[in-house]
């Protein structure tokens, strides 16, 4: 589904990401870890598009199609999804509001209609039951006034609502407590299908208690330096991440 | 001949044209008012309040003073600025002529008419007396040159008691029939006690033809009155505004001008509130979305005279391309009005590389048990919010669209008529140049 191929990129000329390879099969869950400043925010930003990055060597396919000049957009609507390691606020629009024009602007891309209001209605209902998210963040401002936990969560929501072909999920444990981790581990592996695959970016193994990954990445310094299986998390938890440098 | 003096010149001619009564109180009003206006010229850059808003160019153009041909529209010529979806009360005005045509007035519940004829009607003449003129500055060069020329405009007075079910829509209509036009509407608003009124006020140019607008209107919210009122500016280029409002609170009334600056060439508000009773509420909301080399300029002023009384401004401004835009807020609390709550805040996003604003709150407290805040911010497009909106889907041009829409949101929020309010929406997607299917 995704081959990256030796990708360098950064910012300002200054380069961060030095000569990634990693190939994310359909049905997979990668997990990528790494000390601050090792590239994972990059990485994630440069797979979604964001345009402040640029990428100076290497390329990204994605169902064997480099996606390197497409918008963030049209990256969204191949189906790559980012869950924000910090989400935004917007004041003064809704979240159901967000993502009905979030849901139509995709259908939109694929020449379908605006989904009916009352499948839209069902499906928020569905998908926000699965988060068991309370309805009244529905109505507030997108993120606007919420905690981080219910903002990593509104995330996932909005993952369930799009179906992504691709998640990656950047810090999604960060701020959440054990409840919410649980909630939001759960959401993820409920939504996880042959289809689709997830690219879990963290810190900590804590996460990958509950989304068990199929391979382990550890990123050092813009480059993947080790990968293995689950068991890869445990022995960098225990060890710490000066042990692969 | 320069515009003063030609506009000077025709005021013998003008008064002489209207049968006037020489020993009435509007002559004397009038005659005190062109002289000051002759003292005092057209405002220039050295006044304070005219720093960053020149009429210069304005005022180069070779006006007519009085458009002498009447003229007729057909009603398809003009539905489309029309509130249709809703019943109203229509007060039209083309080229500042009545028209009974496109017009619907009322006596029902109260009187929904015409100042002509108030003041022409003796029935009219105590409520004359008592009000026209009455907080019209006989000090502002502009407002004074309506006073001396005033003729035509809006008549609304709502007795005690009266809710009136339909908003009244003043429709200022200019046909292109002169080259070069200027224009003088003067309205005249009394809501007597417990009584409540919705009011929108537009001005349109039909034509390419240069028009200028400068209108006065006096709106008196007795005790416990309610008064709504909307100005929705959304004018052709060739057209400019200069819209001097002033309103009169009496105990525990509450007054709202919502004000929505979306065309024209030159719109200046100025706002006058001024509060002669306890307990009284004010809201000043604004949103300008601009563009090309459009200039909006908001000059409100709260006069706080009296306590336990709030006032609340929120304006919102979106400029592009080389838009220029004003905010000027001063709130003046006397000492005697104790317990003034005065809230003040101006919004501006700046999206056209060559856009600037000017912004200036001018608060001058004298009372020591006051509650009063001002903020403003000036800012761009938060590019991670774009970004965000992308990654789910939604293109750039739609993504820039719903911030900005969000953006203004709270003041299109506070719109209390549904027609009115789904209007505006739609005007600034258009303003924004986006199809936009939502609401927010």
């Amino acid at each position: 589904m995704l081959q990256i191929k030796n990708l360098h990129a950064g910012i300002n000329g200054k380069e961060i990401l030095k000569g990634i390879d990693l190939t994310v099969n359909a049905g997979e869950v990668h997990a990528i870890m790494g000390p601050n400043g090792s590239g994972k925010s990059t990485l994630s930003a440069v797979i979604a598009g964001n345009e402040n990055f640029e990428v100076y060597k290497g390329d990204i396919l994605f169902n064997g199609v480099s996606i390197l000049e497409l918008s963030a957009d049209e990256r969204a609507h191949k189906g790559v999804f980012l869950s924000f390691q910090y989400p935004v606020e917007i004041p003064g629009v809704t979240t159901t509001n967000f993502i009905k024009t979030a849901i139509n602007a995709n259908r939109k891309a694929k020449g379908l209609e605006d989904l009916p209001a009352k499948e839209m209605l069902q499906m928020i209902r569905e998908k926000s039951d699965l988060l068991e998210m309370d309805r009244k963040f529905l109505s507030r401002s997108l993120n606007e006034g919420f905690s981080g936990g219910e903002k990593k969560r509104n995330e996932i929501f909005q993952m369930a609502m799009l179906e992504p072909k691709l998640a990656i999920l950047d810090e999604t444990d960060s701020g959440l407590d054990i409840d919410a981790l649980k909630i939001v581990a759960n959401g993820v592996n409920k939504l996880k299908r042959p289809d689709n695959a997830t690219i879990i970016i963290t810190h900590y193994q804590r996460l990958l208690d509950y989304i068990i990954p199929d391979h382990v990445h550890v990123l050092h310094d813009g480059k993947i330096v080790k990968s293995g299986a689950k068991e890869l998390a445990y022995t960098l938890e225990e060890k710490g991440y000066d042990w692969v440098k | 001949m320069e515009l003063k003096d030609k506009l000077v010149a025709s005021f013998m001619a003008f008064e002489n044209k209207g049968n006037i009564d020489l020993d009435s109180g509007v002559h004397k009003l009038r005659t005190k008012a062109i002289e000051k206006f002759e003292q005092l010229g057209f405002p220039a850059k050295k006044d304070e309040e005219w720093k960053y808003t020149s009429l210069n160019t304005l005022l180069k153009n070779d006006f007519s003073v009085f458009p002498d041909t009447k003229n007729e529209l057909e009603l398809r010529d003009v539905r489309q600025y029309f509130l249709d979806e809703i019943d109203t009360y229509r007060i039209v005005f083309i080229d500042g002529m009545y028209s009974p045509f496109l017009s619907h007035t009322s006596h029902e519940q109260g009187d929904i008419c015409l100042l002509s004829s108030a003041l022409k009607q003796p029935k009219y003449q105590m409520v004359i007396d008592h009000y026209f003129g009455k907080i019209a500055s006989a000090d502002e060069s502009l407002t004074c040159l309506n006073t001396a020329f005033a003729r035509e405009g809006a008549f609304i007075r709502i007795p005690k008691n009266t809710i009136v079910e339909r908003p009244i829509q003043i429709l200022y209509f200019s046909t292109g029939n002169e080259k070069e036009l200027i224009l003088q509407p003067r309205n005249l608003v009394i809501v007597d006690e417990n009584s409540h009124v919705q009011i929108i006020e537009r001005h349109q140019n039909l034509t390419d033809n240069k028009v200028l607008t400068n209108s006065v209107t006096e709106i008196f919210a007795n005790k416990r009155a309610i008064v709504d009122y909307y100005k929705l500016q959304d004018d052709n280029l060739s057209a400019s505004l200069i819209d001097n409002t002033y309103v009169q609170q009496k105990d525990s009334s509450i007054a709202t001008v919502n004000t929505f600056s979306f065309g024209g060439r030159i719109t200046r508000n100025n706002l006058t509130f001024t509060h002669e009773g306890e307990r009284v509420t004010s809201y000043l909301n604004g949103i300008s979305v601009i563009g090309d080399s459009q200039h909006v300029d908001n000059h409100t002023m709260i006069h706080h005279k009296r306590e336990n009384c709030e006032s609340h401004e929120l304006y919102k401004g979106i400029y592009d391309d080389q838009s220029t835009g004003v905010f000027n807020g001063k709130v003046l609390v006397d000492k005697i009005a104790q317990k003034t709550n005065a809230y003040q805040q101006n919004d501006n996003v700046l999206i056209g590389d060559k856009a600037s604003i000017n912004a200036k709150p001018q608060l001058e407290i004298f009372a020591d048990d006051v509650k009063c805040s001002h903020g403003c911010t000036i800012g761009q497009l938060d590019e991670k919010a774009l970004f965000y909106l992308q990654t789910r889907g939604i293109p750039k041009k739609e993504a820039r669209a719903l911030l900005l829409f969000a953006f203004g949101n709270d003041v299109v929020e506070r719109i209390k008529i549904p027609s009115l309010k789904a209007r505006i929406s739609k005007l600034i997607a258009q303003k924004l140049k986006v199809d936009l299917q939502i609401q927010i």
